[in-house]
């Protein structure tokens, strides 16, 4: 299976909570992080990606968005989540 | 107002299923913004971080709660602050302002005690008194609780050196069940070492043998020791008087009530198995009911509390410096303060909340200081709101052992500050400084 429909197959509620039907564990994310997989599931690039965050959310001057998505997705790799390898920013 | 959600850093968490979560209840963490009304960015602003901040409030308030515990039970009970616990000269101040004797252990505890009370309201323990303490323990009319052989002999050679016949305690201890036997203070009571003890004094015919003292441990949480400890001490009260014509004055079942910090090794948080102060009391007195003295000659019941009555007031806050991701996933927050600060870190998991209100999904995270060193770890496994540099975290009832354990190791000793009951603050230590390091060094001639 790609790596794409294994994110597909990610449920994600409004609230956050996160079913792997894979694996059966379950998560917790927070606004920015179900946005993020959102566009994951999208195939959208981690580019892409810091460009959704800063038109969807209010962001403080000096926030490093790049970082964040990328820690972001490194974190989700430690958990056993399908995502593609992303080089640091 | 654009009606967009704010931005917060992206954040992933597992769920963990299985027994109740030992590591932290995120659901009940509420910020800690002020202590005693005084914000703690109002503290933080002008005196600076890492800041040990004392509720004077909260030491009034243990104390009382322990004397009422006590005297509903023992109307002839009284404390003696513990000043290894915390000899700041303030908070020394408000205990014996509150009717505390002074315990030391130490003869710069003593010197420090000396210039707050009489000597009449000492009490000095510990294995080691060399002459020149005893001499001046002993001219001052300080109670001296002997710990070994040795010392007695060499008290007895100051006492009459002196010309005085000073009332002294003995040390005992003795083996309790479920209680890890402390040998190394006292004399021994099971194998006879207590009443030799008591011959051999009584031999010497210069010291007068007044009370009896033994302590059964430290962060005790079975108030059952304290039953046994205070029965056994007053059946050999009750064996002096019968056998040897000793009528004892004191004594003193030391210290080691349990605060409600929870311990490494502990499953529930402390808040939940510490004993309160009345069943500490309740045990006592269940314990001295044995006691058989002639009426008016019921001995003066000492408690050397020192942990449980001031652990609570005190508040370590520190800064994020920094935020990283660990590579098993967990969140690690740099502070400003580390464990050369907070030696209690070693003994509890502590308490630990932001001093701001937070938003955001808490996840697994590691509190670490600010040495260069793998040991420097405030908290090694809290589930935390995610915190970004320049945010505050109080660390709570860290008021015990940290201000006078505290190491000088790679950065200054920050400053501590007393809360007032109306709300002011100022300095009880101030913030050491380079100079303070230098203050105390030479270089040799040779090198300069």
């Amino acid at each position: 299976m790609d790596t794409l429909q294994r994110l597909k197959d990610l449920a994600v509620s409004e609230s956050g909570f996160v079913f792997d039907p894979h694996s059966g564990q379950t998560f917790s994310l927070n606004e920015t992080g179900r946005a993020i997989l959102e566009a994951l599931k999208r195939g959208e690039t981690v580019e892409q990606i810091v460009t959704d965050l800063r038109q969807g959310f209010e962001v403080e001057p000096g926030a490093d968005l790049g970082r964040d998505v990328h820690e972001f997705l490194l974190l989700a790799r430690e958990q056993g989540w399908p995502v593609p390898q992303v080089e640091a920013p | 107002m654009t009606g967009k959600p704010t931005y917060q850093r992206p954040m992933l968490v597992r769920h963990q299923a299985g027994l109740m979560n030992k590591l932290s209840r995120v659901a009940g963490m509420r910020p800690l913004t002020e202590i005693d009304g005084v914000p703690v960015a109002a503290l933080v602003e002008r005196f600076g971080s890492p800041l040990f901040v004392f509720s004077e409030r909260s030491i009034v308030s243990r104390h009382r709660e322990l004397r009422d515990a006590l005297s509903v039970r023992l109307p002839k009970a009284r404390l003696a602050w513990s000043y290894k616990t915390n000899y700041l000269d303030a908070v020394c101040k408000v205990m014996h302002r509150e009717g505390s004797l002074a315990e030391v252990v130490s003869e710069m505890e003593l010197d420090k005690a000396l210039r707050q009370v009489a000597g009449t309201e000492i009490i000095f323990n510990g294995p080691y008194k060399p002459e020149g303490a005893l001499e001046k323990a002993f001219r001052a009319g300080a109670r001296v609780h002997l710990d070994h052989f040795d010392e007695l002999a060499r008290a007895e050679a100051v006492a009459r050196r002196l010309g005085l016949a000073p009332k002294v305690a003995l040390r005992i201890n003795m083996s309790l069940p479920g209680i890890t036997p402390w040998s190394r203070f006292g004399f021994n009571l099971e194998s006879g070492q207590a009443l030799d003890a008591v011959r051999r004094l009584r031999a010497g015919g210069v010291l007068q043998l007044a009370g009896l003292h033994a302590h059964v441990g430290t962060f005790v949480q079975d108030v059952d020791a304290y039953r046994q400890e205070a029965r056994k001490l007053s059946e050999l009260a009750n064996l002096l008087a019968r056998e040897h014509g000793v009528m004892v004055e004191w004594i003193d079942l030391g210290g080691g009530f349990a605060s409600n910090n929870t311990l490494h090794a502990q499953y529930l948080p402390g808040e939940q198995v510490t004993p309160s102060f009345a069943q500490y009391a309740e045990a006592i007195a269940e314990g001295l009911a044995a006691l058989a003295l002639p009426p008016g000659r019921e001995p003066t019941i000492f408690l050397e509390t020192g942990r449980a009555l001031v652990d609570e007031a005190g508040s370590l806050v520190t800064t994020v410096h920094a935020t990283k991701r660990l590579t098993d996933g967990r969140r690690a927050l740099i502070l400003d303060a580390g464990v050369n600060s907070l030696f209690t870190a070693f003994w509890y998991r502590h308490d630990v909340v932001p001093a701001q209100p937070f938003a955001g999904t808490p996840e697994p995270t590691i509190l670490y200081g600010p040495l260069c060193m793998a040991i420097d770890v405030v908290r090694d496994q809290l589930l935390f709101p995610p915190l970004s540099p320049g945010d505050r975290i109080v660390v709570r009832n860290v008021g015990a052992y940290n201000v006078t354990q505290w190491m000088q190791f790679i950065t200054d000793r920050p400053a501590v500050v007393l809360v007032s009951r109306t709300g002011e603050a100022a300095l009880m230590r101030r913030r050491e400084s380079v100079e303070t390091l230098l203050a105390q060094e030479e270089v040799p001639a040779w090198l300069a």
